[in-house]
C-alpha cells in the first residue's frame, strides 16, 4: 500500500492532501515531503487526511513533529478530515489539545 | 585446491559418460558438482573453462568454432560470476548485522528486566512480546520502602531499533527517580523532561503510570497519551475504561498531568496494555474493545498471570500469528 502526497499552494502556505495508508513504510515519503516546508518562517499549513485510510503511531509522530515544527517557526499547523479512529488516535494522545484539529466543513480545503 | 582437483576430475568422469550414453545418471553427477562448486565458491566462467580444457582432452578432433565459443560464453558468464560474488557478500554482511541484533536484542531485554513483586492479596500477571527482535513497548514493577507497588507501562511512537533504544533510556530515567517521588504525576512530569530535552524531536513516549497501596487497597494513576486500559469491578460485573487525560512524553516539557484516584476492592481488576493490543489487525478488520473484554471475562477466573497468557495466545492466533505491533498487557487482580 502506498500513499499520495498532493501540496498545492495557498497565498499564506500550503494545502495538503493526503491519501492511501500511514505507517512505518510509507511515513518517509510523507515526512521527506513537508518537514521542508514546515521550517518556512510563518507558514500556514493545512493537512487534510480525509482520504487517510490507516494510520499507525508512526504516522502520530509525524504529525507531532510537524506541528512542534511549524510551531517553532510561527506558522500554523492545521489538520482536517479526520475520521473517527484517527481523532480517537489525537484525543487519547492527549495531541487533540494541542493540535489545532478542523472538522471538513470549517476546514478551508474544498 | 584439493577440491578443485578433485572437481575436475569428477566432471571429466560425469562428462564422458553423459557424452558417451546421456544417461539420468550422468546428469543426476552434473547437478552434485553444481551444488558443491557454489559450497566451494567456484565462479560459473571457471566452470566453463574446465569444460572446454576437458572437451579439448577428452575429444582432440572438437572442431576449433566449438572450443572457440566458449571463450564467447566464458565472457558472457563473466558478469554473473561478479553478481554471485557480491551477493555472497551481502549475504555475509547480512548474518553480521542479524547476529548484532541479536546480541541488541539480549542485551535489552537485561536492560529492561523487572521482577513482578509478590504481594499478599494482589495477583500480578504480565506480557510483553516484542513484534520483531527488538521491543519499543516496556513494563515495569517497583516496590518502595513503604510497600507500595509502581507500575509502568510504555510504548514508543516508532518501531524497531531506534525505538528500543529509546526506551532504555526511560528505564534509566525511571531508575534515578528519587524514593519519594513515585506518585504518579510527579514520574510523568520528570519523565516528560527527560524525553523532551533528551529525545529525538520525532520520537515520542506514551506511558501509563500506577502506584498501589496494599494496605488501603488504592490505586492512583496518571497517564501520558497511552491508550486506556480497563478496570473490573466485581461488585457490578462491569468493565470501564481507565482513562486519564494526559500529553504525550516529550512534546512540551511544561506538561502536568491530572492523577487520578481509584479504591480497589475484593476481585477487582486493572488492566493495562500497550497500542500492539487494541491496534491488533484480524482479516475481519480491527479487533474491537469489546471482543478484548469477552475474552477476559472468559479466562477471569484464572491467575491474572495465566490471563494474559491466554488472551495473548488467542490475539496471536487471531493474527495469524504474525503481530503487527510490539504487544504487552498487564494484570493486576485483588483475590482478598
Amino acid at each position: 500500500m502506498d500513499i499520495t502526497v498532493d501540496v498545492k499552494d495557498i497565498t499564506s502556505g500550503v494545502e495538503v492532501r493526503v491519501k492511501g495508508e500511514i505507517d512505518a513504510y510509507t511515513a518517509p515519503k510523507l515526512s521527506e515531503a513537508l518537514y521542508p516546508l514546515s521550517k518556512r518562517e510563518g507558514i500556514v499549513m493545512i493537512v487534510d487526511l480525509t482520504e487517510v485510510s490507516y494510520m499507525d503511531s508512526t504516522g502520530l509522530g509525524i504529525f507531532v513533529g510537524l506541528f512542534k515544527s511549524v510551531r517553532a517557526h510561527n506558522g500554523v499547523f492545521t489538520l482536517v478530515g479526520l475520521s473517527e479512529r484517527l481523532q480517537r488516535l489525537f484525543d487519547i494522545t492527549g495531541l487533540a489539545d494541542i493540535i489545532d484539529i478542523k472538522s471538513h466543513a470549517e476546514g478551508g480545503v474544498e | 585446491m584439493e577440491y578443485r582437483e578433485n572437481m575436475k576430475n569428477k566432471y571429466r568422469e560425469a562428462l564422458s559418460t553423459y557424452l558417451q550414453d546421456q544417461t539420468e545418471q550422468a546428469l543426476y553427477q552434473g547437478q552434485k558438482i553444481s551444488k558443491k562448486s557454489i559450497e566451494y565458491n567456484i565462479a560459473p566462467e571457471e566452470i566453463i573453462n574446465i569444460h572446454k580444457n576437458i572437451l579439448m582432452d577428452v575429444y582432440p578432433d572438437t572442431p576449433e568454432k566449438v572450443l572457440d565459443s566458449f571463450d564467447f560464453l566464458l565472457e558472457v558468464m563473466m558478469g554473473y560470476g561478479f553478481a554471485y560474488r557480491e551477493h555472497q557478500n551481502l549475504r555475509h554482511i547480512q548474518q553480521e548485522l542479524e547476529s548484532e541484533i541479536k546480541i541488541a536484542a539480549n542485551v535489552q531485554s537485561t536492560l529492561l528486566e523487572t521482577t513482578i513483586p509478590n504481594v499478599d492479596g494482589l495477583e500480578i500477571g504480565a506480557i510483553s512480546v516484542p513484534a520483531r527482535q527488538m521491543s519499543g513497548d516496556y513494563y515495569h514493577f517497583v516496590q518502595d520502602e513503604k510497600k507500595h507497588i509502581g507500575v509502568a507501562i510504555a510504548d514508543v511512537i516508532g518501531k524497531g531499533i531506534p525505538a528500543a533504544l529509546c526506551m532504555s533510556m526511560i528505564k534509566y530515567a525511571m531508575d534515578s527517580l528519587p524514593e519519594h517521588r513515585h506518585n504518579p504525576s510527579s514520574v510523568l512530569e520528570s519523565l516528560n523532561r527527560v524525553v523532551e530535552h533528551n529525545v529525538d524531536p520525532s520520537m515520542f513516549i506514551t506511558m501509563f503510570y500506577g502506584l498501589y497501596n496494599p494496605e488501603k487497597h488504592l490505586f492512583s494513576y496518571s497517564a501520558a497519551g497511552h491508550e486506556p486500559g480497563f478496570y473490573y469491578e466485581a461488585a457490578t460485573k462491569e468493565f470501564t475504561d481507565l482513562s486519564a487525560r494526559g500529553l504525550l512524553l516529550g512534546v512540551d516539557k511544561k506538561t502536568k498531568y491530572v492523577q487520578y484516584e481509584k479504591k480497589v476492592e475484593r476481585g477487582d481488576m486493572i488492566i493495562l496494555l500497550s497500542d500492539g493490543v487494541t491496534e491488533c489487525r484480524t482479516s475481519e478488520g480491527f479487533i474491537e474493545r469489546e471482543t478484548l473484554i469477552k475474552f477476559i471475562q472468559k479466562n477471569m477466573h484464572l491467575h491474572a498471570q495465566d490471563i494474559v497468557h491466554h488472551l495473548f495466545k488467542q490475539l496471536e492466533k487471531m493474527q495469524h500469528f504474525q503481530l503487527r505491533d510490539d504487544f504487552t498487557l498487564l494484570i493486576l487482580k485483588r483475590n482478598v
